[in-house]
């Protein structure tokens, strides 16, 4: 075998293992995917059926009994509600750490990072309590706030590691035509990192999304994202794997898809940009 | 001048962070320390440390710590040691390259109460699943996974759901490698494994201390996954101390010992928090 040809052969055998891997890793989405459009009888046949004639009456049903659109509005409005607030408070926060630190900015980065060790049911008794007494059990605007804070940190970090490698002369030039700091994070700094602010909001966007703790912890119905509105599957409708496949498939498409599109800053981002 | 500017900005951040820890932490120390009645919520009296002693002394307390541990590093241990092999071996140019990422990358995006339903129905069941499908088609019994080994099926659950994000930062990681160094040590008789060993491994030491972290921080609060398989179930056998506490906070409303439980998964994670931040920090350039 001639050099040329061994290495061809390796690439066949790496790109088959891939395949394999990423076939096997994905088979229980593509299952859920199809399920969605089976009946309930095919959905539990042995042996798994394959082809079969899809139908659309599992997502009518989905709608009409769960209210599929209500709860994925609830989810849309504390995902980008609560990135939006994030991403206000953070920039100028993350801004002044990436470039007039000072002796303290490195532990305070680490001590917001330390707040999100802090585990959510230690705080889940005091948390539940609070939103009763302010009304905001069942709330989206509870959940826009808890959804705010808890990603926070994430959200200043992430901005942080964009803005330091950032070129530190534009800044001084902005300087000597006599900017403020707030002009040169406003007019400098934000234009140039219009594609991190946005890689951030979307990492923001997917953790809010997929949350489950604080979501079927606070909220009952009105309020209940996707995350809960699934949850609330898990027993009584148990059997019926069609249906339950629409629901899943209606709740994760949207995200799921989104994703594909930005996985590479989703990656870079949630490591707080330390791998590139 | 300048100094009380950058100040103000990043005020908010640091303000709020603040509130969010203190507050609800403080008022947690003081629930733990008082016996809390639901009927009569004005009568509050002290008790010092024996909401502590009845949480720890209770039955599901040590499984619970113990699962929650096992869980960890399952899980841990998994998607680290899985993530570097199967990325060491894909990191090389083959067909398809873009639609292997997408389709390895997906399972971090599906939320976590839908991964734990299609696991437990479609997966694990023991007559429809496809688990089942297989066993029996080997001609072998089914296995009822949830009810069997109910800490495993959740580390599968859960380890499905980090694979991919551990093998997209090594992959991403790798690309960054040397490839002269990697040539130079074959042109000198290095073969693959001793390239993997000796240059692969080290360069993704830093990428492991970070998917570590992440992991980490997500890990020990595993939840609806728990909630929506096996309830913790059979027995404590999938308790871990976050289902714990949510059980004992808003199913048995037990706002004391719930409150000591929580102080307690907050002393957890500070000491797992102490050993990964120490190790981790050093890594990341700030």
């Amino acid at each position: 075998m001639t050099l040329t040809q061994q290495r061809k052969l390796k690439t066949i055998i790496t790109g088959l293992f891939a395949w394999t891997v990423a076939l096997v890793l994905f088979f229980p989405i593509f299952w859920m995917f199809i399920t969605s459009f089976k009946t309930e009888l095919q959905a539990i046949s042995t042996p798994p059926s394959l082809f079969f004639e899809p139908t659309l009456q599992n997502f009518v049903e989905v709608q009409e009994r769960s209210n599929y659109f209500h709860h994925a509005l609830n989810s849309v409005v504390t995902a980008f509600g609560s990135t939006i607030i994030a991403l206000i408070i953070a920039i100028p926060a993350a801004y002044s750490m990436a470039f007039f630190p000072g002796k303290r900015t490195k532990d305070i980065l680490l001590w917001m990072l330390s707040t999100k060790m802090l585990p959510a049911v230690g705080v889940l008794v005091p948390i539940y309590l609070l939103s009763k007494d302010y009304g905001l059990l069942d709330s989206r605007t509870g959940l826009v706030i808890i959804f705010t804070l808890m990603n926070l940190p994430i959200v200043v970090w992430m901005l942080f590691s964009y803005f330091k490698d950032l070129p530190k002369e534009i800044l001084e030039a902005a300087r000597m035509d006599g900017a403020t700091p707030w002009d040169e994070m406003v007019k400098v700094v934000m234009p140039l990192s219009v594609g991190a602010i946005s890689s951030t909001a979307l990492l923001s966007i997917v953790l809010c999304w997929n949350e489950a703790f604080w979501s079927i912890t606070l909220t009952a119905s009105e309020a209940a994202p996707l995350t809960a509105m699934i949850a609330s599957y898990s027993s009584p409708e148990g059997l019926f794997w069609a249906k339950l496949s629409a629901a899943s498939t209606l709740a994760c498409a949207p995200i799921v898809i989104f994703g594909w599109f930005c996985q590479k800053q989703l990656v870079q981002g949630l490591t707080f940009g330390a791998v590139k | 001048m300048k100094r009380s500017i950058t100040r103000l900005l990043m005020a908010p951040s640091v303000i709020l962070l603040l509130a969010w820890m203190i507050i609800p932490l403080s008022m947690t120390i003081y629930f733990s320390t008082i016996e809390f009645s639901a009927y009569n919520p004005d009568q509050n009296d002290f008790v010092g440390l024996l909401n502590f002693e009845f949480f720890i002394t209770d039955p599901a307390f040590l499984p619970a710590v113990t699962n929650t541990l096992i869980l960890l590093l399952s899980v841990l241990f998994i998607t680290v040691v899985f993530g570097v092999i199967l990325s060491a071996l894909i990191d090389k140019p083959f067909f398809g390259q873009g639609i292997v990422r997408v389709l390895l990358i997906s399972p971090f995006f599906i939320m976590p109460t839908v991964n734990a339903l299609i696991w437990k129905n479609m997966m694990m069941n023991p007559v429809y699943g496809i688990f089942a499908w297989i066993s029996t088609s080997l001609g072998l019994e089914p296995i009822d996974w949830l009810s069997t080994y109910p800490l495993m099926s959740i580390i599968i659950m859960v380890s499905w759901q980090w694979l991919p994000f551990a093998i997209l930062v090594f992959v991403t990681a790798l690309q960054s490698q040397d490839t002269e160094q990697k040539e130079a040590a074959q042109m000198d008789g290095a073969n693959g494994f001793h390239i993997f060993r000796y240059l692969t491994v080290p360069h993704l030491a830093r990428p492991i201390a970070v998917v570590v972290m992440i992991e980490t921080i997500f890990l020990l609060a595993v939840f609806a996954e728990i909630l929506v398989s096996t309830n913790g179930g059979p027995g404590y056998d999938s308790t871990n101390l976050t289902y714990l506490i949510y059980n004992q906070a808003l199913l048995q409303f037990d706002v004391a010992a719930a409150s000591a439980g929580g102080l307690l998964a907050v002393v957890l994670a500070n000491i797992v928090a102490f050993f990964l931040i120490r190790a981790v920090g050093k890594n990341l350039t700030v």
